[in-house]
């Protein structure tokens, strides 16, 4: 019944993308807009299964007659709206936050980023050469720092958490998108085993305390990993296989199937490389899943690979 | 929800300290004692438990004050009594400087390390506690008491610079404001005086927002009334909620706050929501650098606060308000406590006030050190109990703000305006300042100058006039220049000084009153230098949320590192040009948008650096 009220209540709304007329459901954003019409807008704490936390950036876009730039992941259209998706404006911002992470966090695994980087002409290394990883950073205090000379860049940089057999934490590689928070949290998993902790540049993902996750909350459902943009969380098998060297996509098969644990049914796609199950994920559109497993469906592939079998 | 916590118990202190708040533990479900047996045996979780969340800075704030720091027993404590995950409640914890996760002495030496306080001797302040304590952060028995000291961002107390806050853990927690903190640093020693607030124009023809401050006896809700108080609510309750917000309207007062929002359009939009409740939150958290002004309303005038609290919420429909009030001011917080219990206890706040049948009642929400919190979706997350960080907008606070319902917020200054508008109509009330600034402004004037504090003036005099009404430049020294509107404002030239103080005056010369910050710099003043603490500042008081503020304003600070130690690229100024049109265009909100505006100001308009960079 709702949903019906939800279907006839929708309109349609005109707006106006890079000179462009555009006819669009009423609640669509203006992302939604911009896919429509062909245009491709950078993203990267954007998450289809999620609502958008819209604190990267980079998808920001003008609005005629507003002051600040918009973020196109999460603001609505409205009649009449006129944007611009590629103005001079548009481009300093993205490119600016393109290089302000850039020249902070290891990009080296975000798989959209070079283009990104390419794309807009960001030169992170501008900003100085980066400051070396900090042990103590998991405890800042917020409101307190030391005052540098400016001859290094800043940056997240701390030591990888490797504390159980599942998956790897390299928070140097952590943009702060927030999707692994709301992920764990009541958005899905409802886990609550990590939240932002700190403050400013000092931020970071943290369980209470810094403890490590097998004494944390964690049930290792991995939903987090799957949500990650930039491989800050990993699977140990991708994270081994990337220090051999040997991790390659291209070579990877993937193969839809179905958990055989319990009844719910949730999909798999099987990451395959060498006839080794290296990763599994689920897919976002699945009406089940949402992307979502649990420890089983998501890490309990050993017995596939198990020698005795 | 289903929680895992910790195996940590609290301490006494630390469970007293929470059940002093919350009331003791209904069952065992919320860490009281387990109950066997078939009578007797409940659990409350559920809804109505994290219905409380709101309770968890409160919460922290009590374990703070008795213990000094907060032990994973007593947040898992927390956590059990309100039903929030430990880690959630470890991220909010972490955000605010005035909570520690590790442990502390109990007696804790706040020391303001600000621009104004530097113009007055923080330094040697700094290098005393150095002496007597040791660097900063290091435990030291001093008396017998183990203590520590730290840095603070701007307390508000630049009139009375260079100030400290003491805080001493306990049973009994103690709070005092150490200002001037000069000498032998005498609160130290358990004899604090808390100063009283004093304007420098007391009893001078004229003064509205400020007739009262000095005047008045604070704790008095009689003197209060034969000041005149209370005369405004029974206008308005004459007007009729509607008849208010006309009033309201045709004064065209504008947000005293920074933003300068139509305060009429602002109630007009609350008052028509069909959604309920509506709340009201009146932003007491004052953090901006060289801005104590609503601290001397609050502490000089308190009632009359409440009595425009009242009126709001008469006019929009609230029958609950929040007053939003930074951590820094524990003076501020007594007073006013006090007169909502005495306004309570005589029938000014509860059901029927004055007997109009209508039912409103506040509560004070003390912030916990992040200037953030001043941000008017912030202060909504802040009280909500999650971390400080600033709401996307749209929706904006009229449509969806504290709890998601329909909230007006107003800054303290605001709201005390609306007495004499209530009292003396719109229109009259329109008829003093500018055209399109009406009604008198107050400016808090500090740095090098004779006679520091907050000056009322109508809207249209200039910064000049305002100089002098301070006695001009302290010690007839020249003046090098004027930060207007505090770090999120910009500087001006000494020979700038007929420039209109009002809205529009502003404007047109592109600066921004901001909270009415007018901190006077003279010849001496090490500007650059000045310049990184205004950069420090943001980033240390940037909540980390949006990348082009989280990372810029640390890029800002160390371009300015670069040209101050000489050791410049050549590429700094168009770094810090560039960097500062991102953080102004792409911030989620008004700390990223004017982060850079301070900086840029002294670049362009004062000529820092010039032929650098």
């Amino acid at each position: 019944m709702g949903e019906m009220q939800h279907l006839t209540a929708r309109r349609m709304v005109d707006l106006e993308i890079d000179g462009e007329p555009v006819r669009v459901l009423e609640g669509s954003t203006i992302l939604d807009a911009c896919r429509g019409l062909g245009i491709d807008t950078p993203t990267l704490c954007y998450g289809e299964t999620l609502r958008p936390a819209n604190v990267c950036r980079v998808c920001v876009v003008e609005l005629e007659g507003a002051r600040v730039l918009a973020p196109a992941c999460s603001r609505k259209v409205e009649p009449g709206m006129k944007v611009r998706t590629d103005s001079e404006r548009v481009r300093h911002s993205r490119k600016l936050v393109l290089e302000l992470l850039s020249s902070s966090v290891d990009l080296s695994t975000t798989p959209a980023a070079a283009g990104y980087l390419e794309r807009y002409g960001a030169e992170p290394e501008r900003h100085g050469p980066p400051a070396p990883a900090d042990p103590g950073r998991d405890r800042r205090r917020a409101g307190h720092h030391e005052e540098p000379d400016g001859q290094t860049a800043a940056t997240a940089a701390s030591p990888i958490k490797i504390d159980n057999e599942l998956y790897v934490r390299d928070y140097s590689k952590c943009i702060l998108c927030y999707k692994c928070v709301d992920v764990c949290g009541e958005q899905h998993q409802n886990t609550f085993a990590i939240a932002v902790a700190g403050r400013g540049f000092d931020a970071r993902i943290s369980t209470e305390y810094v403890a490590p996750l097998p004494e944390s909350a964690c049930v290792y459902c991995g939903n987090c990993i799957a949500v990650c943009p930039t491989g800050a969380l990993m699977f140990t098998s991708e994270h081994e296989l990337r220090a051999e060297g040997v991790w390659d996509e291209a070579r990877q098969e993937r193969t839809d199937t179905i958990c055989p644990y319990c009844g719910v049914g949730c999909n798999l796609t099987l990451h395959v490389q060498d006839n080794r199950i290296v990763k599994v994920t689920s897919p976002d559109d699945h009406d089940i899943t949402r992307g979502n497993l649990c420890v089983k469906g998501r890490f309990g592939v050993q017995h596939v690979n198990a020698r005795g079998r | 929800m289903d929680l895992r916590l910790l195996e940590v118990s609290p301490t006494g202190a630390e469970r007293a300290a929470v059940d002093g708040l919350l009331g003791p533990p209904a069952s065992g479900w919320d860490g009281g004692e387990r109950r066997t047996g078939a009578t007797g045996n409940v659990a409350r979780g559920g809804h109505r438990a994290r219905a409380r969340r709101d309770q968890l800075l409160p919460v922290l704030l009590a374990v703070q004050e008795r213990v000094g720091w907060i032990s994973p027993g007593a947040l898992n404590y927390a956590c059990q009594r309100l039903t929030v995950p430990p880690a959630d409640a470890y991220g909010v914890a972490s955000f605010y400087a005035l909570l520690s996760l590790e442990p502390r002495p109990s007696r804790v030496v706040h020391v303001c390390d600000d621009l104004a306080c530097r113009c007055s001797g923080s330094g040697a302040l700094i290098a005393e506690l150095e002496d007597r304590l040791g660097p900063e952060g290091a435990v030291a028995e001093d008396g017998g008491t183990a203590s520590a000291w730290f840095r603070s961002p701007c307390l508000g107390q630049c009139d009375r610079a260079p100030a400290a806050l003491l805080t001493i853990a306990g049973d009994e927690p103690e709070e005092h404001v150490l200002a001037p903190a000069r000498g032998a640093l005498p609160g130290l020693e358990g004899a604090a005086v808390d100063p009283v607030a004093r304007v420098p124009q007391q009893g001078e023809p004229g003064l509205r927002l400020l007739r009262r401050v000095g005047r008045v006896d604070p704790r008095s809700l009689d003197d209060y009334r034969a000041h005149g108080g209370y005369a405004a609510l029974r206008r308005a309750c004459e007007l009729g909620p509607e008849g208010v917000i006309r009033e309201l309207v045709e004064s065209k007062l504008l947000g005293r706050g920074g933003a300068a929002f139509p305060t009429g359009r602002k109630w007009d939009a609350v008052a028509r929501q069909p959604a309920r409740p509506h709340y009201l939150v009146c932003n007491a958290d004052e953090s901006e650098p060289g801005t104590f002004k609503d601290r001397v309303i609050m502490e000089g005038d308190p009632f009359a606060l409440v009595e425009a609290m009242t009126i709001a919420a008469y006019a929009t429909g609230c029958a609950h308000g929040y007053i939003y009030l930074r951590g820094e001011y524990p003076q501020a917080r007594g007073l006013l406590e006090h007169a909502i219990a005495e306004a309570r206890r005589r029938g000014y706040l509860g059901e029927d006030i004055v007997g109009h049948g209508f039912a409103f009642d506040l509560e004070i929400r003390r912030g916990a050190g992040a200037y953030i919190c001043g941000e008017e979706t912030a202060i909504f997350n802040s009280i909500e109990g999650f971390r400080g960080e600033p709401r996307n907008k749209p929706p904006f606070p009229v449509d969806e703000g504290l709890f998601g319902k329909p909230t007006v917020v107003n800054n303290v200054e605001t709201l005390v305006n609306v007495l004499d508008i209530v009292l003396e109509g719109g229109s009259a009330y329109a008829q003093i300042g500018t055209d399109a600034s009406t009604g008198t402004k107050l400016f808090c004037v500090s740095g090098h100058v004779e006679r520091p504090g907050v000056y009322e003036v109508p809207f249209g005099s200039t910064l000049g006039e305002m100089l002098s009404l301070a006695g001009g430049v302290r010690g007839g020294r020249s003046l090098q220049a004027v930060l207007l509107g505090g770090a999120a404002g910009g500087f001006v030239r000494p020979d700038e000084l007929d420039l209109p103080l009002s809205f529009e005056g502003a404007r047109a010369a592109s600066v921004t009153l901001g909270s009415g910050v007018v901190l006077a710099f003279d010849d001496t003043v090490d500007l650059p230098r000045m310049l990184m603490r205004i950069a420090a500042f943001f980033r240390d008081e940037s909540c980390g949320q949006c990348v082009p503020c989280r990372v810029g304003t640390v890029r800002q600070e160390e371009a300015l590192a670069r040209l101050l130690g000489g050791r410049g690229r050549g590429d700094e100024l168009a770094l810090i040009a560039e960097v500062g049109r991102c953080m102004r265009d792409a911030s989620i909100c008004g700390l990223g948008q004017t982060a850079s505006g301070a900086i840029e100001s002294a670049i362009g308009r004062l000529g820092v650096f010039a032929g650098k960079g």
